[in-house]
């Protein structure tokens, strides 16, 4: 085509006196942006092939590099901005859907943003967490609404299987095949070491981290790759996928090039066969279905796993839970309209699907509500960006966390936000082997354990500050919260008053 | 003895180990006046091909050929260690040829130069292992 309608988004900045030549941006970057004039011995780039994931930039040794955003401009429009003039540009020259990958990016609330923690002053000791007791624990799972005793009045145990946390935070599923083995192995012992949970995806469990199995959440999504019974028994949990926040009622499809090798072996599925997954369930189309299967499951277990159902936060996402609690399931998982994706189509995953704050507070005020809230525990996920996103989803209503985003930014992704171009920089979302080596899981699985401990920390101090000393007095705990800049209605739905109120 | 080991499964081929070492044996304290429009002379060197890349840099072995072979004293061996002493180097070169890693070369200052485990320029920690973004080499205890 004679015309390129597309202006590069991102320009490579090089201060010359400090590149040294040395070739490792050119030997690094995998878009293949960055090449040395021999004759001139000077460094050059391509920028149009720039994703702006910044693996350059943070090895070259000199800090000689940095990218910035073009300043190439459109005349001002604030209702037809440069992005959706560009993305016009791009569907009239290929006709297709346009695709992206992790989170929506648009600016619309963060409604963790809005709300603020509360703190004890005078009346009210706070507790200082280096010097008193302070419980990170929690348990995952169906709670018993009555004790139940013997003919002799002994307690019977009659909890139904839980999950042990350490900290109420777990990794949320990443297949394998949408990250790497570097990546899954990095999880996986991450988990291990800090007493969670990791979950396979809906890509099977490589067989190399079947020894991970007791902190493994697995997987059964609609395309059920790689479920059989010594997968399910692998793991601690198993989780049936029903949706995705970054894609609610879609399926996905991973092409069959990449579909190669232990990817094929882990998902049982030919080499080169397209491996998709179908928009639903096709033997779920009720609560009645879904409980079939989450019985099919246990059966399949001997009752020894939690089942958990995750969906994705959508208009009615409260009623859904209700039903789900009454499924049978032990364990609900929301993921909000944030939750990152290896690819989607851009339009859905930018407009369908609602915050998780409010979904999560809608959930938990319907469940109390019908009195089925110990059915049941709830697991958010969806963008918790830090340790305060923990405090205040726990203080909503919810009894832990999904991180994704957060633990792949640990590793070392830099949210360019080009998974579904498989060529992954850092190593995370690709599966071609020189880039997958560029993730050490040694290194890698560390920086996950200190990024969590670290957040224990900060959960820690927080929760000492509200004078709250469990995790089990913090959940729920909506006065612990304030609304700032909410409206009413908002505040209405996430149960919190306003701050000064 | 502490030494530098690699573990070729890490190792990017992104020659940074061996621009580390350039400026830590440059006596300069800015990388970018250091070695731009210089062509480096490294201790270490990466040995590539396809997909397969390591570092190579001296082994500081138990039975060190090149001190062996050395015919004025200028290399010798303390504390497991195995350094050069420029001064007592006439470039005879014989221990260019007798390491079988590969791991001295002559210098362009005359003499020969090899890793000395950056114990004699400063650096106190091998800049090589610090550098590399991949623990593709480490320096411990085996
Ligand atoms: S990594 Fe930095 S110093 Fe090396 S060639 Fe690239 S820009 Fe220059
Ligand atoms: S794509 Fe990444 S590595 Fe390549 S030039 Fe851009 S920021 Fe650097
Ligand atoms: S710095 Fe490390 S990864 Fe890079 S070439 Fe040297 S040994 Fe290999
Ligand atoms: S230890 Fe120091 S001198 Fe030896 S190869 Fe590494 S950087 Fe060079």
């Amino acid at each position: 085509m004679a015309i390129n309608y597309i202006f590069p988004e991102y320009e490579v900045v090089r201060a010359e006196k400090r590149c040294i030549s040395c070739r490792v941006c050119e030997r690094q970057c995998a878009n293949e942006v960055h090449h040395l004039n021999l004759a001139e011995n000077r460094m050059e780039a391509d920028e149009s092939k720039c994703v702006n994931c910044h693996r350059c930039v943070s090895l070259c040794p000199t800090r000689a590099l940095k990218i910035v955003r073009t300043d190439n401009t459109f005349k001002h429009n604030a209702n037809w901005t440069g992005e959706i003039i560009a993305d016009i540009f791009r569907q009239a020259a290929t006709g297709g859907v346009l695709l992206s990958s992790m989170g929506n990016p648009q600016p619309l609330p963060v409604y963790w943003d809005r709300l603020l923690i509360n703190a004890s002053q005078v009346t009210n000791p706070s507790i200082d967490p280096l010097r008193e007791p302070m419980e990170t624990k929690t348990f995952l799972g169906k709670k018993p609404y009555a004790l139940a005793r013997d003919k002799s009045g002994r307690l019977l145990n009659n909890l139904e299987p839980q999950l042990e946390l350490d900290v109420p935070v777990m990794f949320s599923a990443m297949s394998y095949g949408s990250i790497s083995y570097n990546a899954h192995e990095s999880l996986a012992r991450a988990a291990c070491a800090l007493g969670v949970y990791y979950n396979t995806g809906e890509g099977g469990l490589h067989e190399d981290f079947y020894q991970y199995g007791a902190h493994t959440i697995v997987q059964v999504a609609s395309g059920r790759f790689g479920v059989y019974k010594r997968y399910l028994d692998a793991g601690a949990a198993i989780e049936i996928k029903m949706g995705q926040g970054a894609k609610p009622g879609i399926g996905g499809h991973l092409p069959g090039t990449k579909i190669v090798g232990d990817i094929s072996r882990t998902r049982m599925i030919p080499e080169g066969s397209d491996a998709i997954s179908p928009a639903p369930h096709h033997d779920i189309y009720s609560i009645e279905d879904l409980r079939q299967l989450v019985y099919s499951l246990k059966e399949a277990t001997e009752y020894k796993k939690p089942v958990i159902v995750k969906i994705a936060a959508v208009h009615n996402v409260a009623a859904i839970a209700s039903g789900i609690a009454r499924s049978g399931a032990d364990i609900i998982a929301i993921d909000g309209f944030r939750g990152g994706t290896g690819a989607a189509p851009t339009r859905i995953r930018d407009n369908v699907g609602i915050p998780i704050e409010l979904a999560l507070a809608s959930v938990d005020e319907r469940l109390r509500r019908e009195g089925i809230r110990n059915n049941v525990s709830v697991v958010i996920g969806g963008s918790v960006r830090n340790s305060a996103d923990i405090v205040k989803a726990l203080a909503l209503g919810a009894d832990a966390v999904y991180i994704g985003t957060s633990a792949l930014i640990a590793l070392g992704c830099h949210l360019c936000r080009t998974c579904h171009a498989g060529k992954c920089n850092w190593g995370i979302a690709t599966q071609r082997a020189e880039l997958v080596k560029r993730l050490n899981p040694d290194i890698g699985f560390e920086r996950l354990v200190r990024l969590v401990s670290a957040w224990k920390h900060e959960i820690m101090e927080m929760m000492g500050g509200m004078g709250i000393n469990s995790i089990e007095a913090l959940k729920g705990n909506r006065l612990m919260l304030r609304g700032v800049g909410l409206n009413e209605k908002e505040l209405e739905i996430l149960g919190v008053k306003h701050a000064g109120e | 003895m502490k030494r530098i080991y690699v573990n070729e499964k890490w190792c990017l081929g992104c020659h940074l180990c061996e621009y580390y070492c350039a400026f830590a044996n440059s006596g300069q304290d800015d990388m970018a006046k250091a070695l731009k429009d210089v062509v480096i002379h490294p201790r270490i060197r990466i040995e590539e091909q396809d997909n397969i890349s390591f570092a190579v840099n001296c082994r500081h072995c138990e039975e060190p050929l090149c001190v062996k072979g050395c015919i004025s004293g200028a290399l010798s061996v303390q504390d497991g260690l195995i350094l050069i002493d420029p001064d007592k180097c006439v470039s005879c070169y014989t221990c260019v040829l007798s390491c079988p890693y590969g791991a001295i070369m002559p210098s362009e200052a005359g003499a020969i130069q090899k890793c000395e485990l950056c114990t004699k320029n400063g650096r106190g920690q091998p800049a090589c292992v610090e550098g590399c973004p991949n623990m593709a080499i480490v320096f411990e205890e085996r």
